[in-house]
């Protein structure tokens, strides 16, 4: 089931064409990362997904059902160009923002207790925004967001102003929503916390999506079939290996050798194992699986390694 | 709806609450009720008396100038130069000196003070001395001055205008009317600047504050902008019924403590001598016979302001008010939608704001012919209409005129709004861009 699918979907400026062609699909209870360098085009299949802007062409699925202005209730969104009223005193804007969405006043209240709580926030209640440090008021943002139970969750460069016990918090968060049903939209440029939490992703250049799918095949995908090893021993692996292996680097550290080998194809990494172990102590044996980084710097760049 | 309203509540309460809103609110029926009350106290503070020592050295003013209970007259028998010197400024506020060559250019005469006379004591010395010279020159020609005065009449029109029924009529009073006009009509321009701005300054806000965004992903940017200009359009019709609440309460308080204050007073501080004027018994007789009643200053004021019809000129206001500052607070909208900063709302400011100033500007003009043609045109256009229309009403405009205009006007603020929209959605998403009128010209066309 899917929780929310863009199909061919084009958007156009006067002097330019935001979206090419655009088509995505996002599983229910999964985390979905929206990814591309700074201008392909995001923001605005974020702001489409969010009905702030409309598409020129393609059509928008949102649980199964024509997305329409009903659904703004059941999504959530922290836009990466985000603030609060300075001058509004932090429970009476959450209160403002949850009624927005559609919450009513006693709920939205009693939401925001737990919130407040959990967040340790219950003395700025009647503090004024400005007062407020950045970090404090990207919490009371994330609260508001996630604050109605929305479906569907688009978080736009969630971390940026976060230290990393705060990220660390976010990030958990984020997890707990996806197992309590919650579907995720994730768009971000650091990678590393795209692996550690998407489940998919889509990959945005220039207007057009060049790689779409689940993140640990887009991996397998990329794979080289490379080994890094590590290993004691004086001998010359090159001569007892043989044309089904390629060492493409070798090099010597302080207490042992590296050797990084490319398995050519039909051979397995145990074989690889097997034509080492007579002559060397292996001590470590790992293969090398591309990172989100390499893939996005290889696709964006139009350089494969491979 | 329900979202609009949401907006709509916070846009006002947090406004109302605002410092400035309150000072405001305070301090602007003082001001009124001030500018209302003052000038009742000031002109009963009983002047200092002004001694005027006069050396005439033609004999003939001697003891013929009329004194009141501010101006007195000294004679001297000495010469200007003896005067001068024993001049003593404690005693006397100035020296009055005709010399003999006054008789055929009365330009020769002076008037010495050690400092500037008021101006009021240096008006009733030459008036004074005007009718002092032309009833010497009557007498010189052989025409009695009572001939004279009995030909002297005081013409004042009565207006009266035509009702709708032709049937009763009524007294109309240009003058009041004016006053009544030009004052509604700038307090209108004020109403649509103050809250116009104060509707851009909020768009403003939520643009750089970045807050804009997480709202348009509840609400429409159209909902947003319309709670927006909702909530500001009651901003000020609060502060407006506050301001004439609370001015009456000033006011009445102010009637009520001090009661003697308020008497009217009979003409009698005017300045007129009265063995120039007819016996007031004669002054009846005639005017009887012409057919007038016979009026006191007092309650032709009264009866001015009793013709106003005040219901009528309060609702025109708030709905001249309302839908013009509806109009143009749209347009203010959408420059603060499309700028990043107050600083860089110059440019689009200009055009919004000309139709608005020269409607000020031509209500001279209008108020000189509230029927003309020119009034006609500018009270109906709905960019100059709130405030024309306003100048015009309190002379009276035919009804179907009035429906013709506010219903042009309502149209008017549909469009704008409708215009500003266009403007508003895409503009409060652009960020760090300086925007042209080109580029506004595109965003219309951008689909929503």
């Amino acid at each position: 089931m899917s929780m929310f699918i863009a199909e061919n979907i084009v958007k156009k400026y006067a002097n330019h064409t935001a979206l090419k062609d655009v088509s995505v699909e996002i599983k229910d209870q999964s985390i979905f990362g929206l990814l591309g360098p700074n201008g392909a085009g995001k923001t605005s299949l974020i702001r489409i997904i969010n009905q702030i802007t409309a598409p020129d062409a393609g059509r928008l699925f949102f649980d199964g059902e024509r997305l329409s202005p009903k659904h703004v209730e059941f999504i959530g969104y922290l836009p990466e160009e985000r603030g609060l009223y300075k001058k509004m005193k932090v429970g009476e804007q959450a209160l403002y923002l949850a009624r927005l969405k559609g919450l009513g006043r006693h709920e939205a209240l009693k939401k925001l207790k737990y919130w407040f709580e959990k967040f340790d926030l219950n003395d700025w209640w009647h503090k004024k925004v400005e007062e407020l440090s950045k970090g404090m008021q990207q919490k009371i943002q994330f609260i508001v967001t996630v604050l109605h139970n929305p479906k569907l969750l688009i978080f736009d460069e969630p971390f940026s102003g976060f230290d990393p016990i705060n990220v660390n918090l976010l990030k958990d968060e984020i997890l707990n929503l996806k197992t309590n049903g919650a579907t995720v939209i994730f768009s971000t440029h650091d990678m590393s916390s795209v692996e550690e939490l998407c489940d998919s992703i889509a990959l945005i250049n220039k207007s057009e999506k060049i790689l779409d799918g689940n993140v640990q095949q887009i991996k397998k995908q990329y794979k080289t079939n490379r080994y890094e090893v590590f290993y004691d021993g004086n001998t010359s692996i090159s001569e007892v290996l043989g044309n089904r292996f390629e060492i493409e680097k070798q090099s010597r550290s302080d207490d042992a050798y590296q050797a990084i080998i490319k398995i050519n194809n039909g051979s397995e990494p145990n074989e690889l194992l097997a034509a080492l172990l007579p002559h060397v102590s292996v001590v470590s044996f790992r293969e090398i699986v591309p990172s989100m980084n390499e893939i996005f710097i290889a696709n964006v760049t139009g350089k494969y390694q491979n | 709806m329900k979202k609009i309203l949401i907006i709509f509540q916070r846009e006002y309460i947090s406004r109302v609450k605002k410092k400035s809103f309150i000072v405001m609110t305070i301090l602007g029926p003082i001001l009124l009720a001030a500018l209302l009350i003052v000038p009742v106290f000031l002109a009963q503070i009983t002047t200092e008396k002004n001694v005027i020592a006069v050396v005439d050295e033609t004999k003939l003013f001697v003891d013929n100038l009329q004194e009141t209970d501010n101006i007195s007259f000294v004679y001297f028998d000495t010469s200007i130069g003896a005067a001068k010197d024993d001049f003593n400024p404690n005693k006397y506020n100035a020296l009055l000196y005709i010399p003999l060559s006054a008789i055929n250019t009365p330009q020769t005469m002076r008037l010495f003070s050690d400092k500037y006379p008021s101006l009021n004591v240096k008006i009733y010395i030459e008036n004074q001395l005007k009718n002092e010279f032309e009833s010497l020159k009557l007498k010189a020609s052989g025409i009695d001055e009572n001939v004279l005065k009995s030909i002297e009449t005081k013409v004042n029109l009565t207006t009266v205008k035509f009702t709708e029924d032709g049937e009763t009529e009524q007294r109309s009073y240009p003058e009041i009317a004016t006053v009544l006009g030009i004052f509604s009509g700038i307090l209108i321009y004020m109403f649509i600047f103050m809250f116009g701005a104060q509707v851009m300054r909020g768009v403003i806000e939520e643009k750089t504050s970045r807050i804009v965004e997480v709202i348009v992903s509840s609400v429409k940017p159209f909902q947003l902008m319309l709670g927006k200009i909702v909530g500001v359009a009651f901003v000020g019709l609060t502060q407006f019924l506050l301001w004439i609440v609370l001015t009456l309460f000033l006011v009445t308080i102010v009637q009520v403590s001090f009661p003697e204050k308020f008497e009217i007073q009979r003409p009698g501080i005017v300045y007129t001598a009265d063995s120039k004027m007819l016996e007031s018994e004669k002054l009846k007789e005639a005017s009887d016979a012409m057919g007038a009643p016979q009026i006191d200053q007092r309650s032709e004021i009264l009866m001015a302001i009793s013709s106003i019809n005040f219901g009528v000129i309060i609702g025109a206001f708030i709905f001249f008010f309302l839908a013009g500052y509806l109009l143009y607070a749209a347009l203010f909208a959408a420059i603060g939608s499309a700028v990043d900063n107050e600083a860089d709302t110059q440019q689009f400011m200009l055009p919004v704001t000309i139709p608005l100033i020269f409607a000020i500007i031509m209500a001279q003009v209008v108020m000189n012919n509230p029927g003309g043609s020119l009034a006609f045109w500018l009270s109906i256009i709905p960019f100059t209409s709130p405030v024309i229309m306003m100048v015009r009403i309190p002379f009276g405009v035919p009804y179907y005129e009035v429906a013709l205009s506010m219903a042009l006007l309502v149209l008017g603020f549909l469009f704008t709004t409708w215009l500003a929209a266009k403007i508003y959605r895409t503009g409060i998403l652009m960020y760090g861009k300086k925007v042209n009128y080109k580029e506004l010209w595109k965003w219309l066309s951008y689909r929503s």
